[in-house]
């Protein structure tokens, strides 16, 4: 056995994916006598409700339970939130309705076609009330409130001050600023959400199956609402989930709610999500507003920053928000050395649907307006944008390197990276091609965009929501733990079990390749389990799939987990053998004496040793082989009281360099070349690597150009259908390059550090500034997305409409 | 709601089934079969996801009913391999990492085998304008691309080999 970690080995998930043999929530079967739930949603985006009659749809034949939320509140606390404000949040609609997509009534029957016929005869009355949709008119002294109790729209609000942010801008040669505006958009997984619940009167337990991805520190607040101790809730995860992107996150409140319909109606209750439903009424990304000043010597270095972000959670705050504000907060400064910052945060809520996790989480709405603000520095300065990125990237001796807001990038070689993307990208023959086509009436465009990638979520980010006063009064949160178990049966095979709950990123491969490497068996004979159950699995608050976190934190579990069964049997070895561990080296399965290869002691007779012969074990040493490794990493520290917080564990790096030609006529971009530079560490997998960056990018060039989830001012949702979202699909996708450079992360014992989010987060901006750098001779600024036909022609159009009033002047 | 008996041939099988005239064949190959390596994303077809094949064409059973199968020949894709091995298309998306989460595969193996059967030798621009008709949020469609054109590929070298 040579070495298998970093090898493009091809996937163990695939052979059964392909042939129709996966097993996702929809196809893992039901306990006898399960029904079907639909779901009546509110069409109003916001409203007082008056009444629900079932009475009629109660009578349909087949049905089994009409549920409100008056009968389902009885059942439930509201959902614990991470902020201060009292948003009662339950999974249904209780008084009010908030958002067009809202839960009001679940209809229980034998088949989701009657459940539907049934829906239909529900009577609802709402009492309308003025709707609030503005990210900044929510702010607004009259503007309607959504939660009474709160007395303003606003969830949260915190100030952060690092470094000498005055004096920074008091010494600046020139300050730059913006106001830039990040969309609603969403992520779309082809498999929608899906829950099989069932309440047990007899243990009073609630079973739960769910492509529910964790974060599992939701199971927590979950049972919390369910008002049960937390090992009554038991949620069982399928090994395949039909794609996430972090949005499944967001099945909680429904698990919460057919949890409790399983009980009033007395039966296991089923529900798939529709795609209407889905998109109206899931979870989203979060818009964002920022005012950013940059405070800029006349070289272009920046020497300070002012960020005020605005984030729209929708109607409700509900965990993981306001998330979103804080998983960057380290990497607030991005890929450049600026030590002074000010951040000024808000999370309010509007008649929206309620946001969580999406690929890229608060990396595309932070880089969005930083990459744009670079641009426009370099733009006022009449400066190479390239120039601009190089004074201001943090230098390879300066790693680790200690950000502002308390971030340690824990390794990395920027210059080379961004040095590399203008070389491949071609950049200054670009140029003169610019300029040439410009003559000939085209309009051509490049964009850069340096990103740091943050992977592996410190637990104690979240908390920086809380003022250092209200964070004493609990208890701290720290860490990132994720576990692994790695077992060997009496004939020597090998199963291990992960509780990363993957969703495509082929785990069960990766681990496979790494217990293989360690003990020394083919990775075909081991098995991967990566179902996830509560009840029985190793798992932590920090489990799941999000923040990127297996390359960081689930492979390194697996990878000790493997070394403690191996040291458990070269123990069994040496003992056997009667030779010191030191002088015994395992390959091929085997034991060798490293001084006499003759003799040896197969891997499979020391683990059969373990569980036929107990007693020929060394003394005290347990019988069986089954271990468990529990990781995490010390940088992961809770926020001090300076608000300084590390919320992440590994930092990669990526450099994107963007060309463009836009249609004068249309408005359309057309994306010419597309050159992306990743630094993620070592790579465990190649293949996996660039399977998982094609994937982020071509989300990153929706929500560039195409993907956003739109809202009337009225509230009325606009993109409830793939016919109206749009999504990329295969045409839509530019020949792309990717180039790797690997700086490995010395946070992780594989040198390891997530990635598969990066693209998400700087292809929106990437594209902008080529799109800005196109329209640069019109004067026009991009300060939103998507850069739909539309958006960009009545952009050019308003541009040559104010020249030509500027020559009739 | 009254119900109709059809008769459907799936992979080489022969089932006799009632059926509300309301239920979508979809549904009907999922639940009533029990095939489940047929999925369903969206309904309203577009995602593709559903696509299987119905008398040699590739079809969006979420937009068909299952009484307008009635007599016909369907294949999905637990009828693609043959003895356990897999077609070529099949296993270029393994070498090619075609998939992810392998959700909306299903569908894409229905349609691009159906394409390259009447079009054994598309250009690039045809094979994504043929995969335009399906959503993968996973891939990027760069793997899956690849696949095809391997396939492609393997099949002329061996038509090449042959003559």
């Amino acid at each position: 056995m040579g070495k298998v970690i970093g090898k493009a080995v091809t996937r163990v998930e695939d052979m059964r994916l392909l042939t129709g043999q996966g097993k996702y929530i929809d196809d893992i079967g039901t306990p006898a006598q399960t029904f079907q739930a639909a779901i009546l949603r509110s069409s109003s985006p916001h409203a007082n409700l008056v009444s629900i009659d079932t009475a009629e749809a109660e009578k349909v034949s087949g049905v089994k339970a009409v549920i409100t939320g008056e009968q389902v509140k009885k059942y439930l606390d509201p959902f614990s939130v991470g902020v201060s404000a009292p948003v009662h949040y339950y999974p249904i609609a209780v008084d009010k309705v908030r958002y067009v997509g809202e839960p009001v009534a679940v209809v229980v029957a034998k088949s989701r076609y009657i459940a539907e016929d049934a829906m239909e005869r529900i009577k609802v009355k709402y009492e309308a009330l003025p709707p609030v949709i503005d990210i900044e008119g929510s702010m607004e002294e009259d503007a309607p409130i959504l939660h009474e109790n709160v007395g303003s729209n606003v969830a949260n609000h915190r100030t952060f001050h690092y470094g000498r942010v005055d004096q920074a801008f008091e010494e600046a040669d020139r300050v730059i600023k913006h106001k830039y505006l990040f969309p609603k958009y969403t992520a779309t997984p082809v498999e929608t959400y899906g829950i099989i619940a069932n309440y047990e009167s007899s243990e009073n337990q609630y079973t739960v199956h769910a492509n529910f991805h964790g974060p599992f520190v939701i199971q927590a607040i979950m049972a919390q609402a369910l008002k049960i101790p937390s090992n009554k809730l038991r949620i069982i995860v399928p090994k395949d989930i039909g794609g996430s992107y972090g949005i499944k996150a967001g099945t909680f409140p429904y698990m919460v709610l057919l949890s409790v319909a399983s009980r009033i109606a007395g039966c296991p209750v089923k529900w798939i999500e529709d795609r209407q439903e889905h998109l109206s009424a899931s979870s989203s990304g979060t818009d964002r507003v920022t005012y950013i000043e940059a405070a800029v010597k006349n070289n272009g270095k920046v020497t300070g920053l002012r960020m005020k972000m605005i984030d729209n959670v929708g109607a409700y705050i509900r965990a993981p928000e306001p998330a979103c504000l804080y998983r960057t907060h380290a990497n607030s400064t991005g890929a450049y050395d600026i030590p002074n910052l000010h951040i000024d945060a808000y999370a309010i809520m509007t008649n929206k649907l309620p946001t969580g996790l999406i690929r890229g989480y608060g990396g595309q709405e932070l880089y969005f307006p930083l990459e744009r603000i670079m641009q426009r520095v370099a733009f006022e300065l009449n400066l190479d944008p390239a120039d601009v990125m190089r004074e201001n990237l943090i230098k390879k001796e300066q790693f680790p390197y200690k950000t502002a807001s308390g971030g340690m990038y824990d390794s990395g070689d920027y210059m080379k990276g961004f040095e590399l993307a203008l070389k491949t990208g071609k950049y200054e023959e670009f140029r003169k091609k610019q300029e040439k086509a410009r003559k000939e009436g085209k309009i051509l465009g490049v964009g850069l965009a340096c990103i740091v990638e943050p992977s592996g979520s410190n637990m104690g980010y979240i908390t920086v929501a809380l003022t250092p006063e209200e964070r004493a009064k609990s208890l701290p949160k720290s860490g990132c733990s994720e576990a692994a178990t790695v077992s060997m049966d009496p004939m020597g095979s090998v199963n291990v079990r992960i509780s990363t709950t993957p969703s495509g990123q082929g785990h069960e491969t990766v681990a496979a390749q790494i217990v293989s490497e360690v003990l020394s068996i083919p990775a075909d004979k081991i098995k991967v389990v990566a179902e996830l159950d509560t009840s029985t699995s190793a798992w932590s608050i920090a489990s799941g799939s999000y923040s990127s976190r297996f390359a960081s934190l689930g492979s390194s579990a697996v990878f000790y987990a493997a070394h403690k069964v191996k040291d458990k049997l070269m123990k069994i070895a040496s003992h056997q053998m009667k030779v010191s561990e030191s002088e015994l080296e395992l390959r091929d399965g085997a034991f060798y004496e490293k001084n006499d290869p003759t003799k040896k002691y197969a891997l499979k007779r020391a683990a059969g040793s373990a569980h036929w012969n107990p007693l020929s074990l060394p003394e005290g040493m347990e019988p069986g082989i089954y271990e468990t490794y529990y990781y995490s990493v010390k940088a992961a520290e809770p926020p001090d009281e300076n608000d300084l917080i590390n919320s992440s564990v590994t930092y990669g790096f990526v450099a994107d360099l963007v060309t463009v030609e836009i249609d004068p006529d249309t408005g359309e971009v057309r994306i010419l070349d597309y050159v992306t530079i990743h630094d993620a560490g070592k790579l465990l997998n190649p293949l996996i690597v660039d399977g998982q960056i094609f994937g982020g990018l071509a989300h990153g060039l929706g929500g560039a150009l195409y993907e956003e989830l739109v809202y009337d001012n009225k509230g009325q949702l606009l993109t409830g259908s793939f016919m109206d979202y749009l999504c990329p699909t295969a045409p839509e996708i530019p020949n792309v390059t990717i180039k790797h450079i690997e700086t490995p992360s010395p946070m992780t014992p594989l040198g390891a550090k997530g990635l598969g989010e990066g693209n998400t987060m700087s292809a929106p901006v990437a594209v902008a500034n080529a799109v800005s750098d196109a329209l640069t001779p019109y004067l026009v600024e991009i300060d939103t997305l998507p850069l739909s036909p539309n958006r960009i022609w009545t952009l050019l159009n308003q541009a040559k409409q104010n020249k030509n009033k500027e020559v009739t002047v | 709601m009254s119900l109709t008996e059809i008769n459907v041939t799936i992979n080489g099988k022969a089932y006799a089934e009632w059926v509300e005239p309301r239920m979508l064949l979809s549904d009907f190959i999922r639940e009533t079969c029990g095939l489940t390596g047929t999925h369903v994303g969206c309904e309203h077809g577009v995602c593709g996801a559903c696509t299987i094949s119905m008398d040699g064409a590739a079809v969006r059973s979420c937009l068909i009913f299952a009484v307008q199968a009635d007599n016909r020949e369907i294949k999905t894709v637990e009828g693609l391999a043959c003895n356990g091995e897999m077609t070529a298309l099949q296993k270029n998306f393994v070498e090619c990492h075609g998939l992810q989460c392998g959700f909306c595969t299903a569908g894409i193996l229905m349609s691009i085998t159906d394409f390259l059967e009447k079009n054994p030798q598309p250009s690039t621009k045809e094979i994504k304008e043929t995969l335009s008709g399906h959503l993968c949020r996973c891939t990027g469609y760069d793997g899956i691309v690849k696949a095809v054109q391997k396939t492609v590929q393997d099949n002329q070298k061996e038509v090449l080999q042959r003559s």
